[in-house]
């Protein structure tokens, strides 16, 4: 019949159109979904991740951080039970900011999406149920924390500081503490004004609260850092803790004439010519120590230095981190500041904790890790961190004899406020300038018992009592001791 | 001779089919109520309240057109209202559950449209009982479709809504009058070309691939087109001037069976493009937006492409399955209800539910190309072809719009769409293409026995009983 034939030619233009379109429609909600799917622009994955009930955050025996239903738009509210003491490592999870700290960095095991999750998820799938998520074990002691919160906050208002505590034998973190600090229930509210209000007067605070300093800022570590050099110079065979180091009132740095390379001690006795090298450690002698880095060689420091973390990332299960700073390709007058501790030499508290660390654990120094157990959400372990060998830093030998120096640091010198009745501890003080003449100095304090197995460094940044060398001791010292006997006492 | 033995000469005789009309439509209801009912337990976590009325409603609805179709269009296709009923229903709930995110109330407003559709698809039918007689009105309907184009650029009248002026008002109702004109243009261009297509194929003058057919044979129904065309593009409605500019390419084509005009009308569709990219700022806008949404998306661009990414991004999200009514965010998209509703379904029915849709405008119009090619005369033909293409186009132009498949221009996406225009003009198009099922599908009349005449008459004569 008449047009018949056209008829069938737009009939099967017209199927081509609508094969087209189902084409389409599969790559798009097939193929194309995974990538749609990963933009980060995409809210509606972002809403599913905000409503879906995520594993616990575990600390002993409690939760520090945990899914509790909600009757609002989003099935689930994470809530944080003490969240100042542990805001600095749980981090937030907030709608529009996102998430930090463990929230972030363990998500994959926090939304039930890890691999070492999928026995349960075949489980969920067969039996359709929601994917939960698993559970994160922090290897936190929670007397240690206690202990290292309540004494950097005894410090009052406004102190900005860290602490960190380590398991020298494996590198568990076992407290973890920086002020200021926040409430991360603010920032993962459902209340979304009142987390923008939070969060802009948080990111608008000059004093940071959102930063874990214990990992996330770099300071010049001071004295702290003449540990380390004790430790290169003792390696190198210059010198036993026995033997008699260059003393003296002070030490023109090499290259350099005048004041500005004159390093002195001020005011603390370090002899003339030759003194004890524990005398010289006990009094933190400027003038010891500039002189043995520059004996010890650039190359010798930096290689030291970087068997002990520097100038690498080492921390894998809490992102992101500060990389610690020991620098290159210095002249003789620099390389007898980075001896002390200052010139570029930059440290993140964890990093002088890993110093002492090493030395307690015989040179060894272990990789720290704060993720102890991944389980499953009915709290069977799926998977437990094994602890894992960093670098052989130092001989045990060497250890060995820096620790003496640091145990008689603490018994007669300027780290005696960390002394522990009975027990034997290894400590030191530090102050570093901070470069700015207006601003206080930093004040570190680093320290272990060597028959124990805890290794702690603490810094307050803004020490506002006076810029002696003692003021590492007497603000950091006490809360170090604390921590340790909170560890000890176990 | 036996009325038997002639029906073995004729060959096959279409059976009426309307039980299993019948049977589909509780089909599609069920789909309609289920799926009222889904959106009611997904959203509010309960059973709706009103289900037992609104499925009533729609139930009564449905089964009055089944009723009048027995009377009045026995013959007619059986397959195509339950599908649009289907559709209709579906459509509905969606509506209901983006309703229920918003706070609006466009389900109950698209149900009374419905109604209207309904009452005007009968009246269609009972009115209309042999579509030739549209033949009469060529004219009259060509000229009101331009009258009906033109409405909204009158002062006081139309509206701008969303940079196309498009639309009327009359009190608290829009209405888009491109809609019916479609209907009235089909009307026109299958009434002129029914009656020329001979000078139009045969006389003229050869040029290239096509043999240009004479002025005085063209230029009328040209000048209409074109007229039409005009206020489209003026009034800034892409998806209209593409729908009516492909609408005319495949009646001519059909109607004069020379597929020259294909490949002219391609290439004016093509020049055509070119001069409008080139020319309105509007269609660049649409084609970067095409080309790459996601660089028009989310803060520090200028969002252009909001409403486009958040679809994409809808029926990424929906996958093979969906989400699940109430479980995904259709309200993300702007105009979800509207011109985006196939992302809406993407993200909570997933491919599987847009696979259904798309299949179930497939049979519209695979059941509307039936018709026409079975249909006795050729006006018929032609009205069945015109109407089967322009809702092919339509489905393909917003559908793939929304899916990225080709630059987003504004359309409705039929019986789906919450927009009453649209949904009065579907109904009428379904009613006229049942009316020249009906006609076709229908026996024809035993002349032989009414008239005694011999059957050597009867075998090269088809007759078409008028009522």
């Amino acid at each position: 019949m008449t047009m018949n034939k056209p008829i069938r030619t737009i009939a099967i233009f017209c199927l081509l159109l609508f094969v087209g379109l189902m084409v389409n429609a599969t790559y798009l909600q097939y193929h194309a979904a995974g990538d749609l799917n990963d933009d980060q622009r995409n809210r509606r994955v972002i809403d599913a991740a905000y409503s879906r009930e995520r594993g616990a955050v575990l600390v002993g025996r409690d939760s520090v951080a945990v899914s509790k239903p909600s009757e609002d738009r989003f099935e689930f509210q994470r809530t944080y039970p003490q969240p100042f003491k542990y805001a600095p490592l749980t981090g937030f999870f907030a709608y529009q900011y996102g998430a930090s700290g463990i929230e972030r960095s363990q998500n994959d095991v926090l939304s039930g999406e890890d691999s070492r999750l999928f026995v349960t998820k075949l489980v969920d799938l067969v039996s359709n149920d929601e994917s939960e998520g698993g559970n994160v074990q922090l290897t936190i002691d929670p007397a240690a924390q206690d202990a290292a919160y309540a004494g950097l906050t005894a410090l009052g208002q406004g102190t900005r500081g860290s602490v960190v505590a380590l398991q020298p034998s494996s590198g568990k973190v076992l407290a973890m503490v920086s002020l200021p600090t926040y409430d991360p229930n603010k920032l993962s509210s459902h209340d979304f004004t009142g987390v923008r209000d939070t969060w802009e007067r948080l990111s608008g605070d000059p004093g940071q609260p959102l930063l874990n300093r214990a990992i996330q800022t770099t300071l010049p570590p001071g004295s702290t850092f003449k540990v380390l050099t004790a430790a290169a110079a003792i390696e190198a065979g210059l010198y036993t803790a026995d033997d008699q180091v260059p003393g003296g009132a002070t030490y023109q740095l090499p290259l350099t004439s005048g004041e500005t390379g004159l390093i002195d001690n001020e005011g603390r006795a370090c002899g003339t010519d030759r003194i004890p090298f524990t005398l010289a450690m006990e009094n933190s002698c400027n003038t010891t120590f500039a002189a043995l880095a520059g004996e010890v060689g650039a190359e010798q420091m930096l290689e030291t230095a970087e068997a002990f973390g520097f100038n690498s990332d080492y921390l894998q299960d809490l992102r992101p981190q500060a990389r610690s700073v020991y620098p290159d390709e210095l002249d003789a007058a620099q390389l007898g500041q980075t001896g002390i501790g200052q010139f570029e030499v930059r440290a993140t508290p964890l990093q002088m904790a890993m110093v002492v660390a090493g030395l307690a654990n015989g040179g060894v120094v272990m990789r720290p890790y704060v993720v102890d157990e991944v389980q499953s959400a009915d709290y069977e372990v799926l998977d437990k961190t094994e602890p894992t060998e960093l670098s052989q830093a130092v001989r045990p030998q060497t250890a060995d004899e820096v620790t003496e120096l640091m145990v008689s640091t603490v018994e007669n010198g300027t780290a005696s406020p960390a002394a522990i009745q009975g027990v034997e501890v290894a400590g030191k003080t530090g102050t570093a300038q901070s470069g700015d003449p207006d601003r206080p100095p930093y004040a570190w304090f680093v320290s272990f018992a060597p028959d124990e197995d805890v290794a702690v460094a603490v810094v307050i940044e803004n020490a506002e009592i006076s810029r002696s060398e003692i003021a590492g001791g007497t603000l950091g010292g006490p809360i170090a001791k604390a921590v340790m006997e909170a560890v000890i006492r176990q | 001779m036996a009325a038997g033995q002639q029906g073995a000469i004729m060959g096959f005789v279409h059976r009426r089919r309307r039980g299993a009309e019948l049977f589909l439509l509780v089909l599609a209801l069920a789909v309609g109520i289920g799926a009222y009912a889904a959106v009611g337990i997904g959203v509010e976590g309960e059973v709706p309240v009103d289900l037992l009325g609104y499925g009533g409603w729609l139930a009564g609805l449905v089964v009055a057109a089944h009723v009048v179709i027995r009377f009045v269009a026995p013959y007619a296709d059986p397959v195509l209202l339950p599908v649009v009923a289907a559709l209709n229903g579906l459509g509905l709930a969606v509506i209901h559950r983006l309703d229920l995110a918003d706070g609006t109330t466009f389900a109950r407003q698209q149900l009374t449209w419905m109604t209207l559709g309904v009452v005007l698809f009968v009246g269609t039918l009972v009115v209309l009982r042999d579509h030739r007689v549209l033949t009469r009105f060529t004219y009259t309907s060509g000229l009101a479709a331009i009258v009906l184009l033109l409405l909204p650029l009158v002062p006081g009248l139309g509206k701008t809504i969303n940079g196309a002026r498009i639309w009327i008002g009359v009190g608290p109702f829009s209405f888009q009058p491109g809609e019916v004109a479609k209907v009235l243009l089909v009307i026109t261009f299958a009434g002129y070309l029914v009656l020329h297509r001979d000078a139009l194929a045969l006389a003229g003058r050869r040029l290239l691939v096509v043999d240009l057919p004479r002025g005085r044979d063209l230029g009328p129904i040209l000048a209409m087109w074109l007229v039409s065309l005009g206020v489209l593009v003026f009034q800034r409605d892409l998806g209209s001037s593409l729908l009516f500019f492909g609408l005319f390419l495949v009646m001519l084509y059909v109607a004069t069976e020379r597929p020259g005009w294909l490949v002219v009308g391609s290439a004016m569709f093509l020049g055509g493009a070119l001069v409008a990219w080139r020319l309105f700022g509007h269609v660049r806008t649409r084609v970067d937006i095409w080309l790459d949404p996601f660089a028009y998306y989310g803060e520090g661009t200028s969002d252009q492409s909001y409403q486009l990414v958040e679809s994409l991004f809808g029926m990424a999200w929906g996958g093979l399955l969906g989400r699940g009514f109430g479980e995904g965010n259709p309200e993300r998209i702007p105009y979800a209800e509207s011109d985006f509703i196939i992302g809406a379904i993407g993200e909570e029915l997933g491919l599987t539910g847009v696979m259904a849709v798309l299949l179930l405008y497939g049979l519209i119009v695979e059941r509307a190309l039936r018709a026409a090619l079975i249909s006795r005369d050729g006006f018929g033909k032609l009205v069945a072809t015109g109407l089967a293409s322009v809702f092919a186009l339509q489905v393909f132009v917003v559908v793939g719009g929304v899916m990225r498949l080709i630059p987003l221009t504004g359309l409705t996406t039929p019986f789906l769409s919450y927009g009453g225009s649209s949904l009065v003009a579907n109904w009428v198009i379904i009613a006229l293409v049942l009316r020249i099922s009906d006609l076709a599908r229908r026996p024809a009349p035993s002349v032989g026995d009414s008239a005694g005449e011999d059957a050597s008459a009867a075998e090269t004569t088809q007759v078409v009983r008028l009522p």
